[in-house]
């Protein structure tokens, strides 16, 4: 008979953990730090499997001219607040500069024009946003990993960090300026690019005026806008609210491959 | 148990004609364990995905769509001139007012404000995307897990095989029509007919356990961007990310749709009996009623 009991109390267990938990409205655990704590431990296990299934090389889709969304939605930031970018684009960001730094051999200042004459990657691809929807753009760019090699990175880089120039919210603890990592798979990604051009025209302030990251096995969140500077760092605990993003911050997943 | 059982089967051969009522043992351990998960695992991943799509209440058709696109099917509201706000739900081009439950419904905190699915029905109540995707992922790898043991265990002990393939004398359109009226009669089987499952629970099984979870799971994996780069067949298969979502939806309310008319049946049926032979595996076999 004791074989009988498991599944009863096996069903008791996870029914009052879980099941349980979402229909008391009035007392809704959902969001207790015990159980996100559980829930969060799915993130390690989605990354962990499609590393290994997709490695370093799996490609995202790229399209034809034809796929090109009439409209692409602007999301997130507009317009970045403040004089200074307000300046920046005053002059088309002729005094612009992307600075790469941290642990790299030598630090980079790069202008527009240097990153124009740098090699150049263009691709058509999917933007999926982790609201749903999806919309096609063509993206022209340097990789990533080009300016990363000019740089030369330490031993001990392992995720790149892009620092952007909107403020996404004022936040009590003083973050909301938004940023974003990833890991240096992602970074040396052959479709990784610093992107300057959608559409073939230079980046609209929506789309991220001058420069954005295109990192395109993630959603939308990852792809920030406003990108000022690469900072190679071996944990991004010190930056932020120490989960390496924006939305990392706020309870989204750091890898957003789903 | 087995051993059990084939004493039973024994047993009650020597007493036919039946009109003893006898326990059968019906549904192994494999089944039932992961049958309750199931039912966790669905809950959970039906309600903490109703909160993700509330995050953009609009499906489309293909590659891409959004805002500027004209969605197949739509949550949404307006407001009037004097801040009155309505829900509306629009598929196609035919528009419902749904004020109250879609589009339009009262917060966890009792604010009227603009949803597409209601609080009680979402996980967790309130609008929260990022724990909405929490819920859904780890649950989503549970189910997977406990699907995947069912049906190793299924095909492995020959249940799948044995009990869920319509066996060809219940493939006879008569048998089907037959089936078919039985049910609307609500006419429950008795005796010998009741150890085996009837042609139309056998389709809807199938179609459950091998159809719509599938589909749900190969839908979700197209809307990841990471496995669309790992299994580039995936979004030909479904013709798209935005048509992988909006598969994703109908077969979640397909699903839905099976567990009223599922939870019917067990009430119809016998609740008792048949939550549990869900339980201890045990089920009771009544005999034919009428025969003197």
């Amino acid at each position: 008979m004791s074989s009988f009991r498991l599944p009863r109390r096996r069903f008791l267990a996870l029914g009052a953990a879980s099941l349980g938990a979402t229909m008391l409205g009035g007392c809704d655990p959902s969001d207790s730090p015990e159980i996100v704590s559980v829930l969060d431990s799915a993130e390690g296990l989605t990354y962990r499997a499609q590393r290994l299934l997709g490695g370093r090389h799996s490609l995202a889709r790229e399209f034809s001219a034809a796929d090109i969304s009439p409209v692409f939605k602007v999301n997130g930031t507009h317009t970045p607040e403040g004089d200074e970018y307000a300046a920046m684009v005053e002059n088309n960001f002729a005094d612009w500069r992307l600075r790469v730094d941290g642990l790299v051999a030598r630090p980079l200042e790069l202008s527009l024009a240097d990153l124009h004459a740098l090699p150049q990657r263009t691709q058509i691809t999917r933007h999926d946003c982790v609201e749903g929807w999806s919309a096609i753009g063509k993206w022209q760019g340097v990789p990533l990993s080009v300016v990363l090699a000019r740089a030369g990175l330490l031993p001990a880089a392992r995720f790149a960090v892009l620092h952007c120039a909107d403020w996404y919210e004022h936040a009590l603890d003083g973050t909301g300026k938004y940023y974003e990592s990833i890991d240096l798979i992602d970074a040396f990604h052959p479709q990784t690019i610093l992107a300057h051009s959608l559409n073939d025209a230079p980046l609209t302030v929506g789309h991220g005026a001058p420069l954005r990251l295109r990192v395109e096995r993630q959603l939308g969140y990852k792809q920030a806008k406003y990108v000022m500077r690469v900072e190679l760092v071996d944990s991004f605990e010190n930056i932020g609210r120490g989960k390496g993003g924006f939305w990392p911050d706020r309870g989204y997943e750091w890898y957003a491959g789903i | 148990m087995r051993a059990i059982r084939t004493m039973m089967d024994i047993k009650v051969a020597d007493l036919a004609p039946t009109r003893l009522k006898r326990v059968v043992y019906r549904h192994a351990l494999v089944t039932r364990i992961t049958h309750w998960i199931n039912l966790v695992c669905v809950v959970v991943l039906l309600m903490s995905g109703l909160q993700i799509f509330n995050a953009h209440p609009a499906l489309y058709w293909g590659q891409c769509g959004a805002d500027a696109d004209k969605p197949a099917f739509e949550i949404g509201s307006e407001e009037s001139s004097d801040g009155k706000l309505t829900g509306f739900v629009k598929i196609g081009s035919a528009t419902l007012n749904t004020t109250g439950v879609l589009g339009v419904s009262a917060n966890p905190n009792g604010a009227i404000v603009e949803r597409g699915f209601p609080r009680y029905v979402t996980l967790p109540a309130f609008r929260d995307l990022s724990l909405g995707r929490r819920w859904h992922f780890f649950f989503a790898w549970l189910f997977v897990a406990n699907l995947f043991v069912y049906y190793v265990g299924g095909l492995a002990s020959g249940h799948l095989r044995r009990d869920l393939l319509p066996t060809p004398a219940q493939l006879r359109p008569k048998a089907i029509l037959k089936d078919f009226v039985d049910h609307l009669r609500l006419k429950f089987p008795h005796g010998e007919e009741a150890r085996h499952y009837n042609p139309l629970q056998k389709f809807a099984y199938i179609g459950v356990i091998g159809v719509l979870l599938p589909t749900m799971i190969l839908t979700g994996l197209t809307m990841s961007p990471g496995m669309d780069a790992i299994l580039p067949w995936l979004v030909t298969l479904f013709q798209g990310r935005q048509s992988a979502r909006t598969i994703h939806f109908i077969a979640a309310n397909l699903i839905v749709l099976f567990i009223f008319v599922h939870v019917a049946m067990v009430l119809l049926a016998g609740p008792i009996n048949e939550l549990r032979s869900m339980i201890t595996g045990k089920f009771t076999i009544y005999p034919e009623p009428g025969h003197e």
